[in-house]
């Protein structure tokens, strides 16, 4: 069978969810080959293994970190030349996309971004034009190079028993030509990662910049907090939180919009959620036309009635 | 100092999209704008403009006859030139053939600096500065929320989910910005009329010595099979919040589906 390559990103040392995904997905074309960047410590080689790695490949050039993106694509295109993957899949993130599109370039194949699924003859599933079209296509030239969003699939356990292999990579000057000269850190909030939360609870505006009880919600539920780009802009919420067009897609099985009205670019990161509850005191929102349960009323009445029934019922 | 800005020609996201026959975006059957998220870019080249007095704006754009709008409206916030590459042989054209183009303008071009938006508001890819910055071997320094330049020397902020990251490079590079960078400007009454005096250029695959037979859909490395607008959805259950109605309502949904 051949192989097929996947990019597990790592956050602080373990595998992302998304990781798992792919290896998922990729089980479907052929033999998952993981490339990790950086070391491939003893849980994260675990973590591959289970879902079905049959080989980890460990990438740690220092250019890795010091250079955005393009060593990256180089490590690939000549890890790509040796494995001759069937297919190689990336995470649709910024950074993945881009190294996915340098990638095509240099092997001379075709593009695939945000893939929502992914068959076994290659055909991928897109959802496009704000979630209002699905899309399949597929790659006719080259080694598909196919970028998928989080929440696709469900990872699926498939035992296997890599070796990981350290891999030596040749990063050239030119790929060294945008540097990162300095790193800031964020706080993490401890709230599960917003693009793999089975709950996002959301405010928009009409929280007028309050966002406890967002929070407070979203921490009964185990869920994430996201916000509409107007809260963003006004400063209530850092713009990693942001979901529509120009932040995040999310794609949870309950996702709660909060004094959020639904424009299309924010519909366009939330649209393809499995349930969805709004809460808007304008019965004319476009939100309602998503919602399977739409409350029209004041958020700032509904939101603490609902914690506190919760917190009851939990005792 | 020349900036060339690249600017799209997109369905407008507010009305009705959909696809054409061949699988394209259909962008003869809905209205069409600048991008929006590529007016960022060109305000963030204006803003260096006004900074200085040798800098010069050209804004380009690969697209159809109507995709002139897109130049004009440019034109009207303030650059000072435009470019555009039309080809009925482009139709069609994937991300590889796209950059493939584009990359051969800017050489034609000579620009120092090159400023794109952060994804188009119809492919959405993101991909398009990253792939011109392969072909040409340029720095590329992608997703600025801040932009700025000094020294033949470009410095961006990238904000990723772990990181606030500060990036350098020299020029010529490639950059794009996102729409967090700034609000851009509305066009003036002056800038309109200037406007129609500014030059424009057309120029074909001929003129960049690009084959024909390389862009469009039958060369496309990537092929849509199908397109299928979204069912519409089932009209949920709209409950007005009175006498603590909306809460109890939303706690039932909860339970229901064994969210708590
Ligand atoms: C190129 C581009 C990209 C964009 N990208 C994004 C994006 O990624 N994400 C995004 O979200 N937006 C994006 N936008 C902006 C988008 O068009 C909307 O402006 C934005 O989503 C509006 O946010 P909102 O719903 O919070 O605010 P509003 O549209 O002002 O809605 C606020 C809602 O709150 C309700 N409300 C007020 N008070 C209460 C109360 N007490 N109780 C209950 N309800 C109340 C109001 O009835 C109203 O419906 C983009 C726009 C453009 C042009
Ligand atoms: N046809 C085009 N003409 C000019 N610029 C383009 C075109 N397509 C993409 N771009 C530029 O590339 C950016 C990213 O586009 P995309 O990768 O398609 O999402 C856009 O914001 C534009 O700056």
């Amino acid at each position: 069978m051949s192989e097929v390559l996947i990019v597990a990103e790592q956050v602080d040392s373990h595998v992302s969810r998304p990781a798992l995904e792919l290896l998922t997905l990729a089980r479907r074309l052929g033999d998952p080959v993981a490339v990790v960047f950086g070391e491939a410590d003893e849980t994260v080689a675990k973590a591959l293994a289970e879902y079905g790695a049959i080989r980890v490949l460990s990438v740690s050039d220092p250019a890795l970190n010091d250079y955005l993106v393009t060593p990256k694509a180089e490590a690939l295109a000549q890890i790509a030349e040796t494995v001759r993957p069937a297919a190689i899949l990336i995470t649709s993130t910024p950074e993945g996309k881009e190294i996915a599109g340098r990638l095509a370039v240099k092997l001379e194949s075709g593009l695939i971004t945000d893939a929502t699924d992914l068959a076994a003859d290659g055909t991928t599933t897109q959802s496009v034009f704000a979630g209002n079209w699905t899309v399949t296509a597929a790659v006719p030239r080259g080694v598909p190079v196919i970028t998928v969003k989080p929440n696709a699939v469900t990872p699926e356990v498939a035992p296997a028993e890599p070796a990981v292999e350290q891999v030596e990579v040749t990063v050239s000057d030119t790929a060294k030509s945008a540097r990162i000269v300095n790193s800031e850190p964020k706080q993490s909030s401890g709230r599960p990662e917003l693009t793999e939360a089975g709950v996002v609870v959301a405010g928009g505006r009409g929280t007028g910049g309050e966002f406890a009880a967002i929070e407070e919600l979203a921490d009964l539920l185990g869920g994430a907090v996201g916000a509409s780009r107007a809260a963003v802009d006004a400063g209530w919420y850092p713009y990693a939180y942001q979901i529509g067009q120009t932040g995040k897609t999310v794609s949870p099985q309950l996702y709660i919009a909060a004094g959020i009205s639904g424009a299309i670019q924010h519909r366009a990161g939330m649209q393809t959620s499995k349930a969805i509850v709004a809460v808007n005191k304008d019965s004319e929102a476009p939100i309602f036309a998503l919602a399977d349960l739409g409350i029209v009323g004041d958020l700032n009445k509904v939101l603490p009635a609902v914690i506190e029934k919760i917190k009851q019922r939990k005792g | 100092m020349k900036i060339v800005v690249l600017v799209k020609y997109v369905p407008d996201a507010t009305g009705e999209r959909s696809f054409a026959a061949d699988g394209t975006v259909d962008r003869a059957g809905s209205d069409g704008l600048l991008s929006e998220l590529d007016e960022y870019a060109v305000e963030q080249a204006l803003q260096i403009a006004d900074k200085r007095d040798d800098v010069e704006v050209v804004v380009m754009t690969l697209g159809p006859e109507d995709a002139a709008d897109a130049i004009k409206r440019s034109l009207q916030m303030g650059a000072s030139a435009g470019i555009h590459i039309i080809d009925d042989a482009v139709h069609g054209s994937d991300a590889a053939a796209t950059s493939a183009i584009l990359a051969e303008a800017i050489k034609k071009a000579v620009p120092d600096l090159v400023i794109c938006g952060m994804a188009s508001t119809d492919g959405t890819m993101g991909v398009i500065p990253a792939m011109i910055a392969e072909r040409l071997d340029w720095p590329a320094a992608t997703l600025g929320a801040t932009l700025s330049l000094a020294d033949d020397r470009i410095t961006i902020r990238r904000d990723t989910d772990v990181a606030s990251l500060t990036i350098e490079a020299s020029l010529p590079a490639i950059v794009s910005v996102t729409d967090q960078s700034g609000d851009a400007r509305y066009p003036s009454m002056k800038g309109i009329l200037a406007a129609k005096k500014k030059p424009v250029e057309t120029w074909t695959l001929a003129d960049l010595a690009i084959d024909t037979s390389s862009v469009g859909l039958d060369a496309a490395w990537s092929k849509v099979l199908q397109t299928t607008p979204r069912p519409p959805k089932e009209p949920g259950r709209i409950i007005v919040d009175e006498d603590d109605a909306g809460s109890a309502a939303f706690v039932e949904f909860l339970t229901a589906g064994k969210y708590i």
